[in-house]
């Protein structure tokens, strides 16, 4: 018997969990504004997930999903891209979105149940927040198709989570940008956990980056707590399908410390010992220790920083809290071009029982 | 005697029939060790087993089709779908396999499965997390449809669920899961699957609701009983197969009737009642039927719901209407 076919993964870590590099990272993987940038948009995330648990604990804002220790992804991915592309985000992907233009008071109206909170003021062409798990890939399949089609120099990327990789729509979309070869970049955020379903449960495979394989896609994994490697990796990525070189998946490793939402208890089913363990690994301290050793940070730059963010999500919070209530007709306006006459009847029942009398049109 | 809330009912039911059939097994995302994200599946998993009791991987699709395969070979698979949102995928298998595998083999394999699935809005819950697709359901040949309103109601229609030789979608409640505690005996007793409850007696009109919606018709009941105005409220529990003998009785009493329907007002179930009242009561009628409903819209986001979600004032308002027509 001879082998069929044989096939390897492989995994890029620049930035061990101690901070130190990899002598053979590239130069430009660790160009020092870029690595900062790196690290403050990181720290601008974690501000910004933090107030928002404690926003929805106090009862301003509703049902949060928490990215806690999975900065390096949406910051590796969110900095690679170029504003034309389009990003396809899941929930827990605030740390790209950020960086893309989204604003704090936008994803806040959104967890917030209002309606406003995804029409992004920037990103224009880029997704919003997609809940039922993995659908996003097939809509960043598509939007890459378009690229392709119209001979435009734009990428889609997409977002997902280790349990929405066990789903069809991320296979068939892969499978499609396989056969298509078409502009299209899949990160998938391992961070273990599928609400309380552990990574073994979700999938026999050894990697989650090999599913890439059966699409006849090319498959990486990254250390996701390495914001220098996820930023290269993803770079790497984007730009051979700017180029017309196809998709790619990417597994970056990661680790949801947190729960899976504000809805969840996530002590009701892994070990909190675990988890402080892999907290030591998460990818904020990781770079500030690589950046401290090489000189390029300071003590007092990181206190600055940490005002920096903290003022800019009061101002957030702030604008959030003062948004005047939506009419009843935000529920209509947006659900055709134009209504149909025949909803008229129904918009004035509407209007009719508003608490406010319905306002204006 | 007990006193549950209904997510209790629905867990004392699974395990009532989990201990007494072997062939009854449960599977679904988080319904394991966390048991489940409202937790009707809580220490189901310790108690049975993960051989009966599976954490599954993410895929609504796959799970509905492989409960088509354990119900044709034997077993009684009753599935959670975690929000009612996330049944969507699992359409394809619900309507082109479970609904007809006993008449596409003329009857030589079946399909005894269960779908649960939360249902509806009212706590605030994120996007996708508050639809109400019963009318779709229903509207699928060879799918029986229920929708409890009620701790005991969810107890024995569930089990009359699990023990159904076809396919049953079993949508719960999500508001009513903790709103309050009722007695229930768990005595394995089922409740027929295709009856109506009539929940109040009256005379002026009957107001015809289900699942959360039924209490809504109830205080408005009440609201009405201060005006002089004597409400009949009707528990659909099974729209399908439909009783509506029960509705079809209650209105040639009062001849006056106002459906409540919390999903959105084109083709849904409330239509289809009110066409069978004009086929079959209509000579009964003192006023033309009345629908409450939710709007034509996409469930709207958490801050919009209460305004979505019909409520006191509007049944009350279509229902006095009602009164001073004729």
């Amino acid at each position: 018997m001879s082998i069929g076919v044989s096939f390897q993964i492989d995994f890029l870590r620049f930035l061990s969990a101690d901070g130190a590099l990899d002598p053979s990272t590239p130069r430009e993987a660790i160009e020092a504004e870029r690595v900062l940038g790196l690290y403050r948009a990181m720290a601008r995330t974690r501000a910004y997930d933090g107030k928002a648990i404690a926003l929805q604990r106090t009862g301003k804002l509703g049902t949060f999903a928490s990215a806690l220790g999975q900065e390096a992804i949406g910051v590796g991915v969110g900095s690679a891209m170029r504003s034309e592309d389009v990003l396809a985000p899941s929930y827990r992907d605030h740390g790209a979105q950020l960086l893309r233009g989204m604003t704090m008071v936008e994803n806040l109206l959104y967890w917030g149940g209002d309606e406003r909170g995804s029409d992004y003021a920037v990103p224009r062409c880029d997704f919003p927040i997609c809940v039922p798990v993995g659908t996003q890939v097939a809509h960043a399949a598509g939007a890459a198709y378009a690229f392709k089609l119209r001979d435009e120099k734009r990428v889609a990327v997409a977002i997902l989570g280790d349990g929405g990789a066990s789903t069809g729509d991320f296979y068939s979309a892969l499978n499609m940008a396989g056969v298509w070869r078409i502009p299209l970049v899949v990160v998938i955020n391992n961070n273990q956990w599928a609400i309380s379903t552990p990574r073994a449960l979700e999938s026999a495979t050894a990697t989650l980056a090999q599913k890439a394989v059966a699409a006849g896609v090319e498959g990486r994994q990254v250390d996701g707590n390495d914001a220098i490697a996820m930023r290269h990796i993803t770079s790497l990525a984007i730009e051979k399908a700017r180029d017309g070189g196809g998709p790619t998946l990417i597994e970056a490793l990661s680790y949801r410390l947190g729960d899976h939402t504000t809805a969840d208890d996530a002590s009701r089913y892994r070990d909190a010992e675990i988890v402080r363990r892999e907290a030591e690994k998460e990818p904020i301290g990781r770079l500030r220790k690589y950046l401290l050793a090489r000189g390029l940070w300071s003590e007092e730059q990181e206190k600055r920083l940490a005002k920096d963010c903290a003022e800019e999500v009061e101002r957030a919070v702030a604008a959030y809290l003062a948004t005047p209530a939506q009419n009843f007709s935000a529920m209509f306006d947006h659900l055709f071009a134009r209504l149909p006459q025949s909803m008229r009847d129904q918009y004035e029942e509407a209007r009719r029982f508003a608490p406010n009398g319905g306002g204006h049109d | 005697m007990t006193e549950l809330t209904l997510v209790e009912a629905v867990n004392r039911a699974l395990a009532h029939a989990l201990e007494h059939d072997p062939a009854v097994l449960l599977l679904g995302e988080d319904i394991g060790v966390n048991g489940g994200v409202f937790r009707a599946t809580l220490g189901l998993q310790q108690r049975f087993g993960s051989a009966r009791v599976i954490d599954t991987p993410l895929a609504e699709a796959a799970i509905a089709g492989v409960a088509v395969g354990m119900a044709a070979m034997g077993l009684k698979p009753v599935m959670e779908i975690q929000f009612s949102g996330f049944i969507y995928p699992a359409m394809d298998q619900l309507i082109n396999h479970a609904s007809r595998l006993r008449n596409r083999t003329r009857g030589r394999l079946t399909c005894p499965m269960v779908l649960r699935a939360p249902n509806g809005a009212g706590i605030h819950a994120p996007e996708h997390h508050s639809e109400s697709p019963e009318a779709m359901l229903a509207h699928t040949p060879g799918l029986r449809v229920v929708i409890p309103s009620s701790p005991s109601r969810a107890y024995g229609l569930l089990l009359a669920a699990i023990r159904d030789p076809d396919p049953v979608v079993f949508l719960e409640p999500t508001r009513l899961y903790r709103l309050f505690k009722q007695e229930v005996i768990d005595d394995g007793e089922s409740l027929p699957l295709d009856t109506c409850f009539v929940s109040r007696e009256g005379r002026d009109v009957t107001l015809v609701a289900w699942g959360g919606m039924l209490h809504e018709a109830l205080a408005a009941a009440d609201r009405l009983a201060e005006e002089g105005v004597d409400c009949e409220v009707v528990d659909v529990a099974t729209l399908k197969p439909l009783d509506a003998e029960t509705i079809l009785r209650s209105v040639e009493k009062t001849g006056r009737c106002v459906i409540v329907q919390e999903a959105a007002r084109t083709a849904g179930f409330g239509a289809e009642i009110a066409a069978i009242i004009a086929e079959r009561g209509l000579y009964s009628l003192q006023a033309p039927v009345a629908r409450v409903t939710g709007y034509d819209v996409v469930t709207p986001l958490a801050r919009l719901e209460g305004q979505y979600l019909p409520g006191v004032a509007r049944i009350a308002d279509a229902a006095r209407k009602t009164m001073e027509a004729a």
